[in-house]
């Protein structure tokens, strides 16, 4: 019998928004694939960086703006630690994991020629898609796809099969947003190496969920969202290996890439800031590195063991409840669960379960080709976090039981 | 035959007698299963309205002065809502339809099937429905 430990109590006394009531009902937040909630020491350092600190950074010569720059890049550096990067150069802040992606296709992709490959997979969210799609229009490039098992998981002969000298980058996510399966990156990294290929990362599932080492892993590019780790929404962070992003260019122009301009040649800045153009979201950054701060002050080793053992007991009892069907039952899985109920339409059954105070997802979670793959319209995923506990598990069954009622 | 506000406080009266929110929705799951919609054999592309969470159909003609609706959804709340949108719209001239204010759905609390996020496809049918009368005008 699995019970809720007193840390995991601990730590949900420090997210505010958990107390709220919806409809009257206690909230139970499962949407933490789409974001997770902030704990009261990022919100306070929002609110403390306007009111106390508030200055642009890395111009100006007066007392705040050093502050401010001061603070911009800790939270850099704390980051490039926190993911186990060998520079800080090697961060760069960017609006989230969808810009991320479109900053490597698009200076990455400057350097790839007609007749190269991409290879990317089935159970890709859209922002791994699409901007692909566009980069193989305009350098008529190819896009490969990496099919997978009903089970959902890749079929990794496939991968062997599609992986040749051609293939100039798999872009591939570490943990699928839909499914929950954790991918065999180890693997993907290693192989593609061995043919020339470089390895984006797609980190915005797997950042909250465990520890990530990007020297391990030794991926040539790892992304992710600040959001989805209890900090800010507008900011995320692209990791790249710094010899790969000297040699790409810059993304976007404008003040802080630059060092020198003039109308004949403009030179521009070093690493991180080739790609970094404009004023960033200083506070953004800031109250990220805050949120990193957060994780490494709990026991998240015991965090991440409970938040399995959470998914384990919900997808257990799921599964006694008549109809349930389950997509994604890879043996290597994080803490979210996608399902459907008979022939109810997810839609139906996610709004009686907000009626109740339970926030899932539903729908296609922006990965439309899975759906057509499953042949299904949408999935009702419930995705948990560190702070959720076996009683919101029990209450979301409860309700859910109710709806199917209702509906049936 | 009753008036175009008439109708609606009507509904909102039906409405009126539940406290509990769950009770509203069996509701309007029985007025979804109730109404005749159309048929996935008698549907096509242009009926379609795609909404990012459910999809609609909808039909509509004009005859003795009148519109007339007919819709379908493949999600039954989605549907039991379309029910009530016709009950509504339904036998009403296009004049009526373009000009008078639709209020039953927010006194009821259901406004939220009818923002722009909820993605059901609802709001773009009633704009589709507005659409199709003002073709008669």
């Amino acid at each position: 019998m699995i019970s809720t430990p007193d840390y995991i109590h601990d730590i949900r006394a420090d997210f505010p928004i958990l107390q709220t009531k919806i409809h009257n009902k206690p909230l139970v937040y499962f949407d933490n694939a789409a974001t997770t909630q902030k704990p009261k020491i990022v919100i306070d350092r929002i609110q403390d960086y306007y009111e106390t600190k508030n200055a642009n950074i890395h111009r100006g010569v007066h007392h705040l703006s050093q502050v401010a720059t001061q603070d911009y890049e800790n939270a850099r550096t704390r980051i490039q630690k926190y993911i186990g990067a060998a520079k800080s150069e090697e961060i760069i802040f960017t609006k989230g994991t969808t810009d991320g992606i479109n900053l490597v296709a698009s200076s990455f992709g400057a350097l790839l020629k007609e007749g190269d490959e991409i290879l990317i997979s089935a159970m890709e969210h859209h922002s791994n898609i699409v901007p692909w799609q566009l980069l193989a229009d305009l350098k008529k490039i190819q896009l490969r796809v990496i099919p997978i098992h009903k089970d959902g998981t890749l079929i990794m002969d496939e991968f062997d099969r599609l992986l040749s000298e051609r293939t100039k980058l798999v872009s591939i996510t570490h943990i699928s947003n839909t499914l929950g399966t954790i991918n065999p990156i180890e693997n993907i990294i290693r192989s593609s190496h061995a043919v020339g290929a470089k390895v984006l990362i797609d980190g915005a599932q797997s950042i909250q969920h465990g520890d990530v080492d990007v020297s391990s892993l030794n991926c040539d590019f790892f992304v992710f969202s600040g959001h989805k780790i209890f900090g800010p929404t507008g900011i995320g962070v692209l990791y790249g290996k710094e010899k790969l992003l000297e040699e790409m260019p810059p993304y976007q122009g404008g003040g802080d890439m630059i060092k020198n301009v003039s109308f004949e040649k403009t030179i521009f800045n070093e690493l991180p800031f080739k790609f970094e153009a404009g004023t960033p979201n200083i506070i953004g950054g800031i109250a990220l590195g805050t949120a990193i701060e957060y994780i490494e002050s709990i026991d998240r080793k015991s965090a991440f063991d409970y938040e399995k053992k959470l998914l384990t007991y919900a997808e257990q009892e799921l599964l006694k409840i008549e109809g349930v069907q389950v997509f994604g039952t890879s043996s290597e899985k994080t803490s979210l669960v996608s399902f459907n109920v008979g022939s109810i339409h997810p839609f139906d059954l996610g709004t009686l379960l907000d009626k109740q105070g339970i926030a899932v997802r539903t729908g296609h979670h922006c990965t439309q080709p899975l759906m057509d793959f499953y042949n299904i319209p949408g999935t009702i995923r419930a995705s948990f976090s560190i702070y959720n506990t076996v009683e919101e598990v029990d209450l979301f069954l409860n309700a859910l039981r109710r709806a199917i009622t209702v509906l049936s | 035959m009753n008036t175009f506000k008439e109708k609606q406080a009507a509904i909102i009266a039906d409405f009126d007698v539940f406290d509990d929110w769950m009770d509203k929705y069996e509701l309007i799951i029985e007025l979804g299963k109730e109404i005749e919609g159309i048929i996935p054999a008698k549907r096509n592309d242009q009926q379609l309205i795609e909404g990012c969470q459910s999809r609609v159909w909808l039909d509509s003609s004009f005859s003795d002065s009148i519109m007339h609706f007919s819709a379908d959804s493949d999600a039954i709340i989605t549907k039991g809502i379309i029910a009530l949108l016709i009950k509504v719209f339904n036998g009403e001239k296009p004049e009526t339809i373009i000009k008078e204010e639709l209020f039953f759905i927010k006194e009821i609390g259901l406004q939220e099937h009818l923002s722009p996020t909820r993605a059901n496809g609802l709001l773009g049918m009633v704009k589709r429905m507005k659409m199709d009368a003002l073709k008669h005008v």
